[in-house]
């Protein structure tokens, strides 16, 4: 099996089965995981992190390095006092940067004011990098806490022992370990010696802080952002912002149809540009896509000006590839056709297609969701260095050791000595997860012997990247009197599976996000998937199919509700039905869980009927609103998280809308660092509102039609109304946070619209479809 | 040769007239606090201060900036003390912080020139600086506690 042909299996399965480092709780009851929340009992979670060799929870032997304590792959202590917290999670906006250390600090027992920050590099002993998948928390919870914890076990033993005093009668506050009668007290710093020297404690020794100890975790607003001094000042470095001595910036044009070939350029016109050093053509793409390198021909200058004049006067003749005969619009008539036949079938429970056919009342919805791209406000960026046999990456990647593997890959550079730097991220949703800019820098590297940084322009961002598909969804349903008889969803769209291996035509994982999941109590169930050939690459973008799947379904439900002439709030709770774990095992459904167990993590209808509940209530659903205003309802459970949303619009006389206020509950189990749980729930409703109103790509002769934001448009300060989120606190497992606030937005604005206008808006954007004021 | 005055300092620089102000002060001042987004003046991400006035650098020719005075985030307070800065610490408005320099400049320029900005006047006012993350809410809410800072 060729390396492609792996990262097929291991990066499709793990993104969409998300197994690849599945550091999940094994035979553990959720019960058990309450205990160890709950704080004294010994019981603590069995964790397994399969994708590294050396797992963050295997200690050296003598964790004393370079005169300091090292207990963990995440945290050491100096002999100043200093606890130095390593983040291996990529910072992009969800505040892991700050959340890591605060739970760290907690366990631990230091002050803020002592904790330092370092960057990972990548490496495997940390357990997975990819941050994807509204996984950081849900994943390292457990490893960071039992980190800390043994740390503080064993700064507790060795104070025991200088200070000859029993360790049940010491703590652990503010970087001391101090009596708790308050007299005697020794810094961590100087223990390093002792705690060095000791055993390491069984696990079942290992107690953590309750929730009233905590100083930070789960404190609304108790530090501020690590990284908030460097974001205002201007300070805070970036994947662009990277600048080595005699650097190049290069840019390069790619090709405008996927896979095809450079004929013929012009080098000479493109080097007479002041400031242009060197023009150097990029390997063909030979497809699968996965994360390699588009191709095409990069040009290399000493500032980024020179480099992106110098590409305009390539006049670049392509050899197209067979794709150049794709558009968007015959796409669309092929994926109606497709759904209409899907033929694999994905859940199955009763007899659906009978019950249709049987029933007196029957109601046929299509949806039409369009392909859609990233657009965080940093475009990919990379910075590589080839020097004396080691390749120093400087990138915005969301998955360094995912970037160090296809940079081996493609250079022929051992793994170990390919140091990937994390930069801070300008954004990612997924974008920053595919190496193949990183794979450009270090070609380029290599090949100009020079530092090179790889500057994508907004343009090459909108054109040439991983495109969440457009999909065509038809969805059935009969009843009788008041009660669902029958389900039918029918999904076709290209799978992300064809970016690694070309001839995939069926949806794979995409199915757990959102479709086979449905969660109504209904007796007949049919979920099926037709064949979708891809044009383009395929990716994953915040929340993935959840997307497109919850638009049809939170919406095809309402409809329904409004055929009964049923309130839609109560009738979704009524549809939803009694509470209860769902069990897919019994309706033929192979379900991923987001790579969860599903004992720990089950399908739990109370949960998802609480979050509507309470932002019924925080909306003041049902009762009586001011004139023209009217509301809409959604609620999804994606990344084992459960979020509900409630959308306000006004009517205008032209019987346009406008938003006038969004409504949102989450339900995220376990919070580390609530302010920022509430940040990215509403940053994902500014997200639900951009894709819902402006969100399409299309293609036309092959190529991606729009260019920038003037037609890739996003939501800009105007278009946000009021925005009230509330976050459920329990202490169910962690859960997701970064993605699940997305796939309920666009849904509940579509259903707020049908409230307000009676007209039902089954394909997206909406600034296509003369309803926006 | 072009001289520029930035964040109080001269600079003479041997460059394309033509090339945007941005990468004149990204990639020869090595100022990378303001940033490239669109390179179209559509985000606002590249916002600088020219005499004063808010001012997309990524498509003003630097040229079109001698003998003018250019402020960029950097030269608005190094430690972080402005209050429009201070306002969006305390509250947390970032989030990946990429769009934030820009979203800094315009809400500056903005309190320069009206002290006291109803909440349309922010929206008008900011309405050329995207943010992918989500930020708006907490901008709006920092720009009105910035005015309050600055006008007790």
């Amino acid at each position: 099996m060729n390396y492609f042909e792996q990262i097929n299996q291991s990066e499709h399965q793990s993104l969409l089965q998300e197994i690849e480092d599945s550091t999940r709780a094994l035979n553990v009851s959720r019960r058990s995981f309450l205990k160890t929340l709950g704080i004294s009992s010994g019981l603590v979670l069995a964790v397994k992190i399969p994708v590294s060799n050396a797992s963050p929870m295997k200690w050296a032997v003598g964790a004393k390095k370079d005169g300091e304590f090292s207990p963990s792959a995440y945290l050491r202590i100096s002999p100043d006092n200093t606890v130095t917290v390593i983040c291996h999670r990529s910072e992009m906006g969800q505040g892991i940067r700050t959340s890591i250390p605060m739970l760290i600090a907690d366990e631990l027992g230091a002050s803020w004011e002592s904790i330092k920050v370092e960057q990972a590099l990548a490496d495997q002993k940390y357990g997975s990098q990819n941050t994807d998948g509204s996984r950081s928390i849900r994943r390292f919870f457990s490893p960071l806490r039992e980190a800390a914890a043994t740390a503080r076990w064993l700064l507790l033993e060795a104070a025991s022992q200088q200070l000859k005093v029993p360790a049940d009668q010491l703590e652990c506050k503010d970087t001391f370990v101090m009596k708790k009668s308050g007299d005697k007290k020794i810094a961590f710093g100087d223990l390093i010696e002792a705690a060095s020297n000791l055993e390491l404690p069984p696990k079942e020794k290992l107690t953590f802080v309750t929730d009233s100890q905590s100083k930070y975790v789960n404190k609304s607003s108790s530090v501020e952002l690590v990284d908030g001094h460097g974001f205002v000042t201007g300070t805070a470095l970036f994947g662009a912002d990277v600048q080595l001595p005699d650097m190049l910036v290069a840019v390069i044009a790619r090709p405008p149809v996927l896979a095809s070939k450079v004929k013929s350029f012009d080098e000479k016109a493109a080097k007479k540009v002041s400031g242009v050093v060197s023009v150097i053509k990029m390997d063909d793409l030979s497809l699968p896509a996965a994360f390699k390198p588009l191709g095409g021909v990069a040009v290399l200058a000493k500032n980024t000006w020179a480099a992106m004049e110098g590409r305009k006067k390539l006049n670049i003749e392509w050899e197209l590839s067979e794709h150049k005969s794709h558009s968007s619009a015959k796409q669309k008539e092929a994926l109606k056709e497709s759904a209409k036949n899907a033929d694999k079938v994905l859940r199955n429970f009763g007899d659906a297609d009978k019950a249709i056919k049987d029933a007196k009342y029957t109601h046929t919805s299509e949806y039409y969701v369009p392909a859609l791209i990233h657009a965080p406000m940093e475009p990919p960026m990379a910075t590589a260095h080839w020097k004396d046999g080691v390749m120093n990456i400087w990138a915005s990647t969301q998955a360094p050791q995912g970037a160090q593997q296809t940079v081996a890959q493609l250079t022929g550079v051992k793994p170990e000595n390919i140091k990937v730097h994390v930069t801070l991220l300008g954004g990612g949703f997924g974008r920053k997860s595919k190496a193949d800019f990183v794979a450009e820098a270090a070609i380029l590297s290599q090949k100009s012997n020079k530092p090179v940084k790889v500057f994508w322009t907004r343009e090459d961002e909108i054109q040439q990247g991983y495109y969440h598909a457009e999909s065509y969804q038809i969805l059935h349903a009969a009843w009788d009197k008041q009660k669902i008889l029958a389900w039918k969803h029918q999904v076709s769209e290209p799978p992300i599976g064809s970016t690694f291996a070309k001839d995939t035509k069926h949806i794979a994982g995409e199915a757990n996000l959102g479709l086979l999941d449905m969660p109504y109590d209904i007796p007949n169930v049919i979920c099926a998937n037709g064949a979708a050939e891809a044009h383009h690459r395929i990716g994953w973008l915040r929340s993935v199919t959840n997307i497109n799947h919850a638009f049809a379904s939170c919406s095809f439900i309402d409809e329904i509700a409004h055929k009964l002439k049923q309130d839609p709030k109560d009738y979704l709770i009524k549809a939803i039905g009694k509470d209860r774990h769902i069990d897919l095992t019994k309706q033929q459904a192979d379900y991923g869980n987001y790579g969860e167990d599903i004992q720990l993590y089950p399908i739990d209808t109370s949960r998802i009927k609480a979050v509507i509940e309470k932002v019924a209530e925080n909306s003041k659903w049902g009762s009586k609103r001011p004139k023209n205003r009217y509301l809409g309802i959604a609620a999804h459970r994606s990344f084992v998280a459960y979020v509900a949303s409630v959308v306000e619009v006004e009517k205008t006389s032209e019987g346009k809308i406008k938003l006038t206020n969004v409504w949102l509950v989450s339900d995220s189990g376990t919070i580390v660092n609530l302010d920022r749980v509430k940040s990215q729930m509403e940053g994902a409703v500014v997200f639900g509102i951009s894709l819902a109103f402006f969100g399409k790509v299309t293609f036309n002769e092959g190529a991606v039609q729009q260019s920038n934001f003037h037609d890739y448009e996003i939501a800009r300060i105007k278009d946000i109304p009021p925005t009230h989120v509330d976050v459920m606190i329990n202490d169910h497992p962690p859960s997701g946070v970064g993605e699940p606030g997305v796939p309920p937005i666009a849904p509940a604005i579509c259903n707020a619209i049908f409230a307000a206008t009676g007209k039902r808006i089954r394909e997206l954007p909406l600034n296509e479809q003369n309803i926006l004021a | 040769m072009i001289t520029l005055k930035v964040n109080g300092k001269q600079h003479k620089i041997d460059v394309d007239p033509d090339m945007p102000l941005l990468w004149a002060i990204r990639d020869l001042l090595n100022l990378t606090g303001t940033k490239y987004g669109c390179g179209m003046a559509l985000c606002g991400a590249c916002t600088v201060h020219l005499d004063g006035k808010p001012t997309r650098s990524c498509v003003l020719p630097v040229s079109q900036a001698e003998g003018k005075t250019v402020t960029t985030i950097e030269g608005i307070s190094a430690d972080g003390e402005h209050p429009v800065q201070k306002a969006w610490q305390s509250i947390k408005v970032p989030q990946c912080g990429y769009c934030q320099a820009g979203q800094i400049m315009s809400a500056v320029a903005l309190l320069n020139d009206n002290k006291n900005p109803s909440e349309d006047e922010i929206k008008d006012a900011m309405s050329g600086n995207l943010c992918r993350c989500g930020t708006y809410q907490r901008i709006t809410v920092a720009i009105k506690n910035a005015a309050n800072e600055m006008t007790e």
